[in-house]
């Protein structure tokens, strides 16, 4: 990040945001994950 | 309704003054004296008019789609005045939305937005240009017109052995010939512009277009050799045999960075437009440009994920090029915190409070800034079903099942589609000396929701039918009463709903673009380009250095590709010869 | 080049995350052998009802091998042949496949089976068939106008269940 103003440096709300997004691709690759150890 | 002056005179000044050198017409200078920079009147000539053939591509092909899924739903059949099968018309709907509407699309916009941020091209620039245009539209025709007659029912991927008419392959040699002059033509722009601004960081959006356009022309490379040696004097009986494999690893090399080609003009609006709607900042001038530079890198060599299952190529080969695809997750992660964090410091700006307070803060009644917002939402799952894709052992899993249709269709016809449309609302009317007005404003967010509700519709009943097994490009079929199959036909019918909302969407968006070229009253509708926030620091030049970038790219194609290309050719077995089962 | 706290959080965790993904991955690949079809051998597409094992294509049963079964299948538009196979809980199968024209796909609904079919290659994979049923093989892969008239069945049969 490139600039220096103080208020701009709150992205708590950026942070939870990725971190979800993050979690959708764990999720969905895992239950891919599982039904493709299920099957034969 | 969204004229905000802007704040940053002082950037914008130096961008006029460069216009003023660039081109002495007398038109210019009453533009200049405009509120916002305007694209250049010849220059605007030229991108509108691959607006006209992006959009009537989307018309057509959006109409090709909507018969699909209503044959599919096995509720319907194709009437019986139309002489078109449904292979025909799914060969339509590929070229037109995922090759025409695209690539035209693309080069309108990027023509723009540099002659926008760099100033207009010379004439012999945009001489360059228009040649690239009309060869890319008489390719079309050429092409068009066989697939018409049912002389080119092979799909968009036009696999051999099955064999079209030669007149087909030449008309897509011409396109992407044509579209290699236009990204000369804005190459030698961005060249001529660096020349002329010695030391100077270029403009973001510059730099986008002309990263893409590096893209687009070393990766339609394996394209061109794959029709131009290959399929061309094969189909003109010059030679009897082409080699299978060696043609479809051809293909998927260009296959794959043609997805980034498409998206990285959504992620120019991304990074550089939405912010200025919003009326923020471009979050990181550095980290935007080390993303392309990222895209440009690892767009190539992944290729053979394409090729999972496929007899000829080594597991390890394919492992190794599954790891380099993973690899080009990382710029799309870079680029969600970029965007998120765009988002929050605007809204925070305007008073939001708390965690996430701050989305209510965003201006969610303006279709620029949430009709593209929809397109990043679909990208969420549409990233992680690629993923899933390119999973090596995993991708047995979906290979050519419908969920694979789902995805793109979250992808390239969500994300990017929902954000050329979302640039299209202002950069129409920007060009036609035009204004989205707040009718116009309004249908935009109309068509956009349609577009999420009708997609989430299709692609998630794609998705599932597709583990369930459902193949794609296929026909509606009980499969001789088969179980299975019956489990399928219920989120058929879903898509058919889907796909229909999909439609009315289309039209939606049809009635805008007619009214922003023909109807909306005159005026000014700015060509919004976000700036760095005051104070932000320099751009490394490295970024800039396409020599650098240049060597490492070659490096990992070769390194990527040489030893299946090496397998494939000294393991071929005799060619095949065409064949024309439609 | 300045890069916010949260960012460097943020791409470790995707990164972490792509790691595992690939060392599952790799593990399963190169440790349990669940690769992908990648089958080398080439053969004569014009010819194949001539070449072995093609010249027998049907469900054969092995002794002395890592699998009990060979599935030798020979694909073309639009059928294949053969189009039921048969074979009882819990066998491990080896299937050979190839196709006497264009490019078809074969998949067994529901299973990890699918694989291209291209002509002058012999595509191969190893199943254990260790979920009893019956299984609809479809093509794929865009072949033709009869594209969706290539279809078969695989029934994995429980034969203690049928004995009682």
């Amino acid at each position: 990040m490139a600039h220096k103003k103080k208020a701009a440096d709150n992205l708590k709300g950026t942070l939870y945001m990725t971190f979800a997004v993050g979690f959708v691709i764990i999720i969905i690759w895992a239950f891919c994950f599982g039904l493709f150890t299920d099957r034969f | 309704m969204h004229k905000t002056i802007d704040e940053y005179g002082k950037v914008e000044e130096k961008e006029t003054a460069l216009v003023e050198k660039e081109e002495k017409s007398p038109s210019m200078k009453q533009k200049l004296t405009a509120s916002f920079i305007r694209v250049d009147g010849k220059d605007a000539k030229l991108a509108m008019a691959h607006m006209y053939v992006a959009f009537i591509a989307l018309l057509l092909g959006g109409l090709a789609g909507l018969l699909q899924v209503l044959v599919r739903s096995g509720e319907f059949t194709l009437p019986l005045g139309i002489k078109i099968g449904y292979y025909q018309v799914l060969t339509v709907h590929g070229i037109l939305l995922a090759l025409i509407l695209t690539t035209f699309f693309i080069m309108g916009f990027q023509i723009a937005s540099i002659s926008r941020t760099a100033g207009a091209f010379t004439n012999v620039q945009r001489k360059i240009g228009w040649t690239g245009f009309w060869l890319m539209l008489v390719g079309t025709a050429a092409a068009a017109a066989m697939v018409l007659l049912n002389k080119a029912t092979v799909l968009y991927t036009f696999y051999a052995p099955l064999k079209a008419h030669w007149i087909f392959y030449l008309g897509l040699a011409l396109v992407v010939v044509g579209s290699w002059l236009l990204c000369i033509m804005q190459i030698l722009k961005y060249y001529r512009w660096k020349k002329e601004n010695k030391g100077q960081t270029s403009p973001l959006l510059t730099y986008m277009a002309v990263v893409n356009s590096i893209l687009w022309i070393t990766c339609s490379l394996g394209v061109a050799v794959e029709v131009l040696f290959q399929l061309l004097p094969w189909s003109l009986g010059l030679v009897e045999r082409v080699d299978i494999l060696l043609s479809r690893t051809l293909f998927w090399y260009f296959g794959h960075a043609l997805v980034y080609f498409w998206l990285l003009p959504a992620y120019m609006a991304w990074y550089v437009v939405v912010p200025k709607v919003i009326g923020g900042h471009i979050f990181s001038d550095a980290l935007a440009r080390l993303s392309f530079i990222l895209f440009l890198l690892f767009s190539f060599p992944v290729g053979i994920h394409h090729q999972l299952t496929e007899p000829g190529i080594e597991g390890f080969w394919k492992f190794v090029q599954v790891v380099l695809t993973f690899f080009v997750v990382i710029p799309s992660l870079m680029t969600a915190f970029s965007l998120f964090a765009t988002f929050e410091m605007r809204g925070r700006e305007l008073g939001g409070k708390g965690v996430l307070g701050w989305f209510k803060n965003l201006p969610w009644g303006d279709a620029r800034f949430l009709v593209p917002f929809i397109g990043m939402v679909a990208f969420i799952p549409g990233g992680a079903g690629g993923i899933v894709n390119a999973s090596y052992q995993m991708n047995q899993l979906v290979h050519n099942t419908i969920w694979v249709t789902g995805h793109f269709h979250l992808t390239v016809a969500t994300a990017v589609a929902l954000t050329f449309f979302g640039v299209a609302f202002w950069l129409i009317p920007h060009l036609t000396g035009r204004t989205l007005t707040p009718k116009l404003n309004y249908l935009g967010n109309v068509s956009g929701i349609l577009w999420g509700i009708g997609m989430l519709i299709m692609s998630l009943s794609m998705h599932l039918a597709g583990l369930l097994g459902a193949p794609r490009r296929s026909e509606y079929s009980t499969y001789g009463g088969a179980e299975m199959a019956y489990d399928w036909i219920p989120y058929q019918i879903a898509q058919a709903v889907g796909g229909t909302i999909l439609f009315i969407a289309i039209l939606v968006i049809m009635y805008i673009v007619v009214q922003l070229i023909w109807f909306a009253p005159k005026g000014e509708e700015e060509f919004p380009v976000a700036t760095v926030a005051p104070g932000a620091e320099k751009t490394p030049a490295i970024l800039e250095n396409f020599k650098i970038w240049g060597v490492i790219l070659v490096a990992l194609i070769v390194f990527a590709y040489t030893m299946p290309i090496i397998d494939i050719i000294s393991n071929s077995p005799a060619g095949s010869k065409g064949f024309m089962p439609w | 080049m300045h890069i916010h706290k949260y960012e460097k959080w943020w791409l470790v965790f995707g990164c972490a995350t792509l790691v595992a993904f690939l060392v599952i991955l790799a593990i399963g690949a190169f440790h349990n052998g669940t690769h992908p079809n990648e089958g080398k051998i080439t053969v004569d597409y014009e010819n194949v009802d001539s070449i072995k094992p093609f010249d027998n294509p049907g469900v054969h049963k092995v002794e002395g091998k890592e699998w009990d079964y060979e599935v030798v299948l020979v694909a073309s538009a639009f059928s294949y042949n053969p189009n039921e196979i048969e074979v009882p809980l819990g066998s491990v199968v080896k299937f050979y496949a190839t196709t006497r024209d264009v490019i078809h796909g074969f998949e067994i609904a529901q299973t990890n089976i699918n694989m291209m079919l291209e002509p002058g290659y012999v595509s191969e994979y190893v199943a254990e068939m260790n979920k009893a049923g019956e299984y609809l093989i479809v093509c794929n892969e865009y072949c033709g106008t009869g594209h969706t008239y290539m279809y078969g069945t695989l029934k994995v049969v429980d034969e203690n269940a049928q004995n009682n």
